[in-house]
């Protein structure tokens, strides 16, 4: 226990524990302090000072981020000083930064654009000379340093979260930029896409890549049949850009929503997660039969597998070598669809719409091609197409239900827990018993894997066999347990590795938290993994081997999980990358 | 400016002394972490190969498991390290105003001209970096221009690809002298 303090904000006596920053007390007391470069999950750094505080007694305005509280200290957050000074502060950044808000991809959801106009910025008084760079872009972000206001969350939740290590900062004082090294373009860099630092940037310098211009294009085309998939993170997020709570249920809106913008077809991803679970769960029991590599990781995420190839090569062939939902619905889509609905697999336009900046990635991945062409040819964030939605003038929370159509709509619980932490392993459980034992799974919940820490793990018993299993989110996680396996520290089976923290519902590409909520939220995220199992509740079928359709594709068309048609269309492999990325363990687990 | 730091090309020499380095860092034990290191581990870079080649950084990075974008970004904040080779000849034009007026601006044309670069940029050779300078102290003489230590006064565009030329000549005469001689005889200077 931490011994309290009492100390006074703004006049009024609180009680905080001696290791709370001013800021933390603040924030405990009601008081919002202004800040740029503070977040609760990350070190504090100081870059910004927006965050300046008067303290009695003390001559200069210390950062309320990084000052730690003292028995008896009395703090002022709003006097005439403080506001000046921070005013000031905020306007010596704008000074630097390009006025086009307007023609800004941030506008409205921009935290400089927001602290500026509560501080009541309202001219600018400091001209001077502006930094000029170029932008710079991957399949999955831009990058745009001229917007960069260097506050250094993205280089801190890249490294600390994510273990990646891909940015920094580099020169100093007015020439100051953060980059990836060697300043070399981010696509050659270690990034793996995931998207965390576009979360976390509060201007427009990072995002993600935009497709929807040519997603617009495809959809005019008379020529074309565009034929579109929705992940399961999607559908419980979408709804937070139109005032609904996170978690709240939003496929049929969705589904709706589709249609008007003109897609022609509409699957939903979460039937190839079915699909996954029938592939994989398959490939895990050949591997513990015949002594096959083990721990087997899952293969959903394209960030970790990215992360894998570059930072932990020797693991390549651990990877299931299962594609991930989205490569298999859009192979599916020109193969199988294709041939059953008669449309030239050439005419089809295959968009996917994803919680993930890393899927788009992960589209244009050379290997991903088995109808000859993509197959996806573009992938919308769910950001993009909430910014689709309101370019096309729908109003959202208007919107009747409509159903996925037929065939590669249907789908089971046990696909739509795939968007949180924790689903893949238990959807693949679910269906692992019951084909092992051939009986009904008893309670049908695997609770043990469900939970929000970023490291968890149990033990299954399925046929006196036990089976080891983990579950992990944010890759300084992965780093950690791989060591560990690595030094025979750690003993599994089956692990499944998700990028982002609580999994796909916290992707790069899911809508920014409104209002004072942060990224990284735990109450929050848990607001959308409850969006998601209750849905699951809710399915007609809550295990992949079930669904009907599922039966029907491998009786007419895939024959057999692993089947040879399976093999090549629904399988993939992987292949080391450089810059070989280097690997940091730090002790602490990363949860939300 | 920023620059990106290409690849550099592998010569015997180079190889030599990558090898020197990675004996360098072996030999080093680390006061806390490796970390701690790479102050002392950059200045022999510096010293070792004249600029922080981007093969010496990345070698340093594995073998002090360091991300390269760290020390990429602890590179490039100290003044002290370059990222480029210096050029063996340094070309300070005087853009003051007596030698501008007296006809600066054209030498200096000529100067990017002859070769190939630009201001604050090496030319394509890596012989020479050219540079702009406000006054020498001898504007009477303009237009001024120095190179290392050689003052060359009344420059009219026209001379400009000969003293170059000298240069060339003068560089090439001093590296089939000195082919035989080592590098070696590194001090470090924490050493
Ligand atoms: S996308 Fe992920 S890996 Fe890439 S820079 Fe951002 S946080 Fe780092
Ligand atoms: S890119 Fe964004 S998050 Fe990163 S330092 Fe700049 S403003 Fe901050
Ligand atoms: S966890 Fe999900 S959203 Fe994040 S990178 Fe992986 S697949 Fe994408
Ligand atoms: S929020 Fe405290 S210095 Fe930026």
């Amino acid at each position: 226990m931490h011994k309290m303090l009492n100390i006074k904000i703004d006049g009024k006596p609180v009680k905080v524990p001696e290791n709370h920053t001013i800021l933390q007390a603040a924030d405990e007391a009601g008081i919002h302090i202004p800040r740029l470069c503070y977040h609760p999950k990350l070190p504090a750094i100081g870059a910004c000072r927006v965050c300046i505080v008067e303290v009695e007694g003390m001559k200069q305005y210390p950062p309320a981020c990084c000052t730690k509280v003292n028995e008896g200290m009395n703090i002022r957050t709003n006097t005439p000083n403080i506001r000046m000074a921070r005013r000031d502060i905020v306007e010596l950044i704008l000074d630097n930064h390009p006025r086009n808000c307007q023609i800004c991809e941030k506008n409205n959801n921009c935290e400089l654009q927001s602290l500026a106009n509560t501080l009541g910025v309202r001219e600018f008084r400091y001209e001077g000379e502006r930094k000029k760079y170029n932008a710079d872009s991957s399949f999955s972000l831009t990058r745009d340093p001229e917007k960069c206001i260097l506050c250094g969350k993205c280089v801190r939740v890249c490294a600390q979260i994510q273990g990646v290590n891909a940015l920094t900062y580099a020169y100093r004082g007015f020439k100051s930029t953060v980059m990836p090294a060697f300043n070399l373009p981010i696509q050659d860099s270690v990034c793996i896409n995931c998207g965390q630092c576009t979360l976390f940037c509060p201007t427009a310098a990072l995002m993600e890549k935009d497709s929807t211009e040519e997603v617009w294009k495809n959809l005019h085309d008379p020529e074309k049949t565009v034929i579109v998939q929705i992940a399961p993170a999607v559908r419980v997020a979408i709804g937070e850009a139109f005032g609904l709570p996170p978690g709240t249920d939003k496929t049929g809106a969705t589904v709706t929503a589709l249609r008007m913008l003109g897609f022609d077809v509409i699957f939903d991803t979460q039937f190839s997660a079915d699909l996954t679970i029938m592939e994989e769960g398959h490939e895990l029991i050949e591997r513990i039969k015949q002594n096959g590599k083990l721990p087997m990781f899952t293969s959903c995420c394209p960030g970790w597998v990215k992360f894998c190839e570059h930072f932990h090569p020797d693991f390549l062939d651990n990877i299931s070598t299962c594609k991930s939902p989205q490569q298999m619905m859009g192979a599916l889509i020109k193969t199988y669809y294709a041939k059953k609905s008669t449309i030239p697999k050439e005419k089809i336009y295959s968009v996917s719409i994803m919680p993930c900046t890393a899927k788009k990635f992960e589209a244009t991945r050379p290997e991903m091609n088995s109808s000859g062409f993509r197959d996806v040819d573009a992938v919308l964030t769910t950001r993009e197409l909430i910014k689709m939605i309101r370019q096309a003038g729908i109003q959202f929370e208007k919107l009747a239900d409509s159903e996925f159509d037929d065939p590669l709509g249907e789908s089971t619980g046990a696909a739509t827990i795939f968007g949180v932490t924790g689903g893949v392993m238990e959807a693949a459980l679910r269906t692992a018993y019951e084909v092992l034992t051939c009986n009904e799974l008893p309670g049908i919940d695997f609770k043990p894997v469900r939970g929000m820490e970023g490291i968890r793990e149990a033990t299954v018993e399925i046929n006196d066999m036990k089976i080891n299993v983990a579950v992990l989110y944010s890759l300084s996680n992965v780093n950690k347990i791989l060591s560990e396996i690595r030094a025979g520290k750690r003993n599994y089976h089956f692990i499944e590795i998700m990028a982002c923290p609580g999994g796909c519902l916290g992707g790069g590409g899911q809508p920014y938290p409104q209002g004072a909520t942060d990224p990284l939220d735990k109450q929050f995220y848990q607001q959308r993994a409850q969006g998601l199992y209750h849905i699951d509740q809710n399915k007609k079928y809550r295990k992949s081997h079930v669904n009907p359709q599922i039966s029907k594709i491998y009786q007419d068309f895939l024959t057999q999980p692993l089947g040879s048609v399976s093999h090549e269309l629904l399988h993939t492999h992987y292949h080391v990358r450089t810059p070989r990325g280097i690997t940091h363990i730090s002790e602490e687990t990363v949860s939300l | 400016m920023t620059i990106t730091v290409k690849k550099t090309e592998i010569t015997p020499e180079m190889k030599k002394k990558l090898g020197q380095l990675a004996a360098f860092i072996k030999s080093q034990t680390p006061l806390h972490d490796n970390q701690s290191l790479l102050m002392s581990v950059l200045h022999y870079i510096q010293i070792l190969f004249g600029f922080l080649p981007r093969e010496a950084m990345e070698l340093v990075s594995e073998q002090l498991h360091i991300p390269t974008a760290h020390i990429h970004g602890m590179a490039t904040f100290y003044n002290y390290f370059t990222l480029k080779p210096r050029a063996p000849y340094q070309i300070f034009m005087c853009k003051g105003t007596a030698c501008y007026v007296a006809g600066g601006a054209r030498v200096l044309d000529k100067l990017k001209e002859v070769l190939k670069t630009d201001i604050g940029e090496n030319s394509p050779d890596g012989l020479f970096s050219l540079n702009i300078t406000r006054c020498l102290g001898c504007c009477g003489l303009s237009p001024v221009m120095q190179i290392n230590e050689d003052i060359h006064v009344r420059i009219v565009p026209e001379k400009i690809p000969e003293i170059i030329e000298h240069y060339k000549q003068k560089h090439k005469k001093k590296n089939i002298e000195s082919t035989q001689t080592e590098i070696g005889g590194f001090e470090h200077p924490a050493q």
